[in-house]
Order: C-alpha cells, then structure tokens, then sequence
C-alpha cells in the first residue's frame, strides 16, 4: 500500500455518466477484487473517494466510474496529462488463489467492473469462469469480460438487451464451485440466499462510507457474524456468510 | 532549528501529534510512513469496556471539513492494555492513551487500569454522553466536568490531559474547572456536534442524529477557543481543529499551545504527519524561528 501521484493517461465516458479513467500504474501492487483511493491532484475536498480496480495492467490501472455526486464529477473532468493521487491497493479481495473447477461471476450496475479484473485473475489460474451481469438499461463492459470467461450471460430490466429480468433468474449456483458477486446489496443478499440454500461458497464485495480507507479510523464497521470488520481492511470482500447471516 | 518541545516533563521530538479516533494505533499509518516521526500518538478512544461503536453512516464529508459518528468503537482498555500498548510501543514517539467513558465509574475504572500501565499520558475524553444522565455530555457543564476529572486524578498517577469539548457551555470557565480538579493539561477542542439532512430520503444522515464536526471548517473558531483558554489558565495546552498545514500549526502555537494534534488531514492527505514535520522546519527556517518555543503565545 501506497499514497503516489501518477499522470492520467485517459479518461473516457463509455456512457451517459461512467467513465474509464486509466492512470500509471507506478508498479504498485494490485489484485481482483481490491480497491484504490482516488483524488484529484488539488481537490478542495476533504475525503478521497473508494473505487475498485476495473483491470490491472503491467503498466497501467483502470477505473471504471459512475458519477454519483461531488468527488466523481472531480475526477470526470481530468483529462490526459493531469495528475491523480492513489492510495492503495486497499483491502482484501476475492479468495483467487483457493479457487479451482469452475466460479460464477455475479454482478450488478457499478459492481461490475471489478469482477473484470477478477475474471482475468481466475482464467490465469485455469479457473473456468461464467459471468452473470445485471443491467439497468444500457450495458457496458460486456466486451472486457470475452477473453476471460466461458460463458457470458446479460439481463437488463427492462429487456432491452439479453434477458429482461433480473440477473439472479438467470443464476443456477449448483453448478459451480463458489460464486463471486459485486452490485446493489439487494442483488447480493440474493446470490448469498440462493448460493446457501445450495450450499455452495459465496464471496461478496461491500460499499461503505470511507474516511481513512487503511482500517485505522473505523469508519467503515460493518456488523457481521465474526464481529465488527472494517470494510476497508478486512473486506470489501467478504464470505457471504458472515455479511448475510441466516440467509 | 529546534521543533523539540516539553509537555508535562516529556520530550517531544517535535510539536506534531496525532489525534485521537484518526490514526487508530499508529500501525495502519506506519505502513505508509515511519510513524516514529511524530511527537506523539493519542490512541483511539478507548472505553472500559469493548464498544461496537454505532450503526448506519459514521463518516460524512461537509464543505471544509466532515462529520463522523463512529460511536467509540475500541476494544476495552483491557485489551487496549495486553495487546494495543505493544503495538504502539514500537514507535520511538509519546504514547498517549485517550480514554472516554459513560459513566463515572467506568471512568474512574478505566483511568486506574490505565495508570498501572506503560503509557506515557492519559488523555480523557470528556465528550461522551453520560448514561445517567439522559445522554448529557460531560464535557458541557464545568461542575459535571469537574467532578469526574477530580475522581479520575484520584486515580491517575500518570500525567492527565483532558479533552475539552467545544460543546462546553464556556469553554474558559470549563477550562478553568478542569485545571482545579487536577487536570495537568488540557486538550482542545474534540469534535463540535452538527447536522445533516438527506433531504431525498428526508431523514437524517446520522442514526443518531447529530454527529461531531472536524476539519478545516472548524480551525478558526478551535483557534479562538485555544487562545482563550491559553490567556486563562497556567497548565500546559494541546490545541487542535483542522490543522491542515505548517502555517497553522504555528498559528495554534503563538495562541499559546504547547503542542498541536491533527486529525481530518490525514484523510485529506495520508503522509499529512511527515509531511508537516517536514514543512513545520521549513516554515520556522523561512521565518527565522530558531526554537518553536520562542513564539509560543506571542499573540
Ligand atoms: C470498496 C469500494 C469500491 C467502489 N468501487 C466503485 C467502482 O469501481 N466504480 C464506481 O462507480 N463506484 C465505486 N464505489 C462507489 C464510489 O466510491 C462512490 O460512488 C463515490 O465515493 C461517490 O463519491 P461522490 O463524491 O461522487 O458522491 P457523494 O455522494 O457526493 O459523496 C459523498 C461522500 O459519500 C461517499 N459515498 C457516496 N456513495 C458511496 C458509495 N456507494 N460507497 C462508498 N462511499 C460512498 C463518498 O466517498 C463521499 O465521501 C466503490 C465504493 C467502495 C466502498
Ligand atoms: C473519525 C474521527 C474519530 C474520532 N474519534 C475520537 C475519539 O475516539 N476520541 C477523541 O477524543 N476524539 C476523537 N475525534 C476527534 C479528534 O481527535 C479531533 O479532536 C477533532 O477531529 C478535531 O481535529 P481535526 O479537525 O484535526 O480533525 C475523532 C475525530 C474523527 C474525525
Ligand atoms: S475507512 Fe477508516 S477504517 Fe475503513
């Protein structure tokens, strides 16, 4: 873990309001499902902002972003040549390593960009992966997830493209070895109920308001099984298990 | 150039201290910077026994600055004492236990634990709701605050800092009776206690409502309170509220603190604590200061 400044390389809207920003990436150390936090090189807010690794180049880190409100908006108006401040990678990711046979991706919205890196990290390892993706209207990063995944499956609310419905209709966690999801809560608790009730693993990537993003401030607790942990240091990714109990 | 100063008969290597509830133990920190650089560590807030801390949102950015109601989650100053203690006596810097409680036994308990222990200050947290009495803070009216610090010095043979709350109804007069009890310094000001609205959920950010504000949003009214305080009493004065740069550390210095804490900057800023060692030295070298503690109280 490291606080740098690094240049950004671009910075590109792939759709209404998400970007993909790409910055060097100083050769800082990076794994699926771990996170950064980002700041303008200059920004007059207080609190850098949490947001997960899209992919991990040799040279290069890409986020992929939704603008929400004050600190994304900042880091939509950066363009090639500005500088950004990184503190990361943070946290703990997916289990890649203890993974073998076959993982189901799950992901909804803004919960879809990390499972990219994840996906890539799995297909390394020889890990056969399906991924499931869950779209309000419009897709993104259907593509990125091609070359690292056997079998790519789509819904969108409405039905505009791939299934409309839900992505967890179109889940069967029986199948797999354990299932990895990032999305909306309500998504989450979902995939978590499905995956006990077939006894299969299941890993899930929280949110939480973030001030010092390193464990030491506390203010990103979360209640779990196991007791208190800090979203930041003990997660973002979590057994399912421990997050949604009883379910 | 000389950034060493003395506070309660200890060295510290320089004025710079890291505030309580920011910097959990130093361990987090040391990770990104040798946290040996600092004056001093105050702990996270401990209580006598392990809190959970409270539910929903505890960190909100404002306009300059941010709110947190992180409720004191800590592990109990028992394992504060068997395992915390260790962790931050790997650092070469002064150790600062920060202690908070709910009632006055709890308090006392835990100042006594403490005072047995390899700590090199207490630091008590007055800002806390008092259970008994409907939730009141202690640190708001001088004769609460002053009959737990006299119980607590009872107790403490250790050197005591209290932490004033700026929610004090007079901060000189609070001051002054934390002085009479037995207070051997004095810190201020914790958090001021604030407000926000999601105003598309209609509800409150915060569970529990109200939630303590930090940062730069607060640094010209904890500066006034600081200078008040210094003009009235003889203890020694650690000063804090959004200190962000070399330049206020000074400004809290010539308003007569001996030595300054910073919280909300090492969100901002991650190396804030180097940092700033760093730029303090070069600020007194620019300003022909050749001991911080020439310009001490000059205003
Ligand atoms: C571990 C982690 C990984 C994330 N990864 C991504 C990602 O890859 N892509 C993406 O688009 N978003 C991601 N998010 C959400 C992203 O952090 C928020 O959308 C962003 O912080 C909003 O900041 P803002 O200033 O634009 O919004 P504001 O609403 O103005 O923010 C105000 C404050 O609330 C915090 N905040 C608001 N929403 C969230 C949220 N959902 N989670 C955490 N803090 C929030 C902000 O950080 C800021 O401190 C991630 C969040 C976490 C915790
Ligand atoms: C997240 C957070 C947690 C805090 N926890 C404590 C605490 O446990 N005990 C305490 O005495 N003060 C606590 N404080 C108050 C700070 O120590 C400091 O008094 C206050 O934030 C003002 O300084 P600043 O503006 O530099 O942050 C906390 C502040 C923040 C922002
Ligand atoms: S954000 Fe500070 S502990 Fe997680």
């Amino acid at each position: 873990m490291e606080y740098f400044q690094t240049s950004v390389i671009s910075n590109i809207c792939i759709s209404e309001d998400i970007f993909v920003m790409v910055v060097g990436r100083n050769g800082a150390p990076a794994s699926a499902g771990q996170f950064f936090m980002l700041r303008a090189t200059g920004s007059a807010l207080t609190l850098l902002r949490p947001i997960s690794i899209f992919k991990a180049e040799a040279d290069t880190l890409h986020f992929m972003y939704r603008i929400i409100g004050k600190g994304t908006r900042e880091l939509s108006t950066l363009r090639a040549g500005d500088t950004v401040s990184l503190l990361g990678a943070l946290g703990t990711g997916y289990p890649i390593d203890k993974m073998s046979g076959k993982v189901a991706l799950v992901g909804g919205g803004l919960g879809i960009p990390p499972l990219c890196e994840t996906a890539k990290e799995l297909t390394a390892k020889g890990v056969q992966v399906d991924v499931y993706l869950g779209y309000r209207d419009d897709l993104f990063a259907v593509e990125e997830f091609e070359p690292h995944s056997r079998d790519i499956f789509v819904s969108t609310e409405k039905g505009e493209e791939g299934y409309r419905g839900f992505v967890t209709d179109l889940l069967k966690p029986e199948g797999y070895d354990a299932v990895f999801t990032c999305g909306p809560e309500i998504m989450m608790r979902k995939v978590a109920a499905m995956c006990a009730a077939t006894k299969v693993p299941c890993w899930c990537s929280m949110e939480h308001r973030m001030a010092c993003g390193i464990g030491a401030c506390l203010g990103c607790s979360v209640r779990t099984a196991e007791g208190m942990k800090r979203v930041c240091k003990d997660g973002p990714v979590f057994p399912s298990n421990i997050i949604f109990p009883n379910k | 150039m000389n950034l060493g100063t003395t506070l309660l008969g200890i060295h510290f290597k320089n004025p710079i201290i890291a505030a309580s509830g920011t910097f959990g133990f130093g361990d987090e920190y040391n990770e990104l910077y040798d946290v040996s650089c600092l004056g001093g560590i105050s702990s996270k807030g401990l209580t006598l026994h392990p809190k959970d801390g409270n539910e929903g949102i505890r960190v909100y950015e404002t306009p300059s600055g941010m709110m947190n109601s992180v409720g004191l989650q800590n592990p109990g100053v028992e394992a504060f004492i068997q395992e915390g203690i260790a962790k931050m006596r790997r650092f070469d810097t002064v150790l600062i236990a920060n202690m908070g409680g709910h009632s006055m036994e709890d308090y006392v308990t835990g100042a006594e634990m403490l005072s047995k222990a390899d700590i090199d200050i207490l630091e008590l947290n007055i800002s806390c709701p008092n259970v008994k009495s409907g939730g009141m803070a202690f640190g708001l009216k001088a004769e609460v605050a002053q009959e737990v610090v006299s119980a607590v010095r009872n107790v403490c043979s250790k050197p005591l800092m209290v932490k004033l709350s700026p929610n004090a109804e007079n901060i000189v007069e609070m001051a002054l009776a934390c002085e009479s009890a037995g207070a051997d310094a004095l810190s201020l000001v914790n958090t001021f206690q604030a407000m926000a609205i999601d105003v598309h959920q209609r509800k409150p950010v915060f569970n529990n409502v109200y939630a303590g504000l930090s940062g730069a949003a607060i640094r010209p009214i904890a500066l006034r309170m600081v200078h008040s305080v210094c003009k009235n009493v003889h203890v020694p004065v650690v000063g804090m509220g959004g200190i962000y740069t070399a330049e206020d550390i000074l400004s809290f210095i010539m308003a007569g603190a001996t030595a300054v804490q910073i919280g909300t900057i090492n969100f901002t800023n991650p190396l804030a604590g180097k940092e700033l060692v760093t730029a303090l030295e070069a600020l007194c070298q620019r300003e022909g200061i050749q001991d911080i503690n020439e310009i001490r109280g000059i205003i």
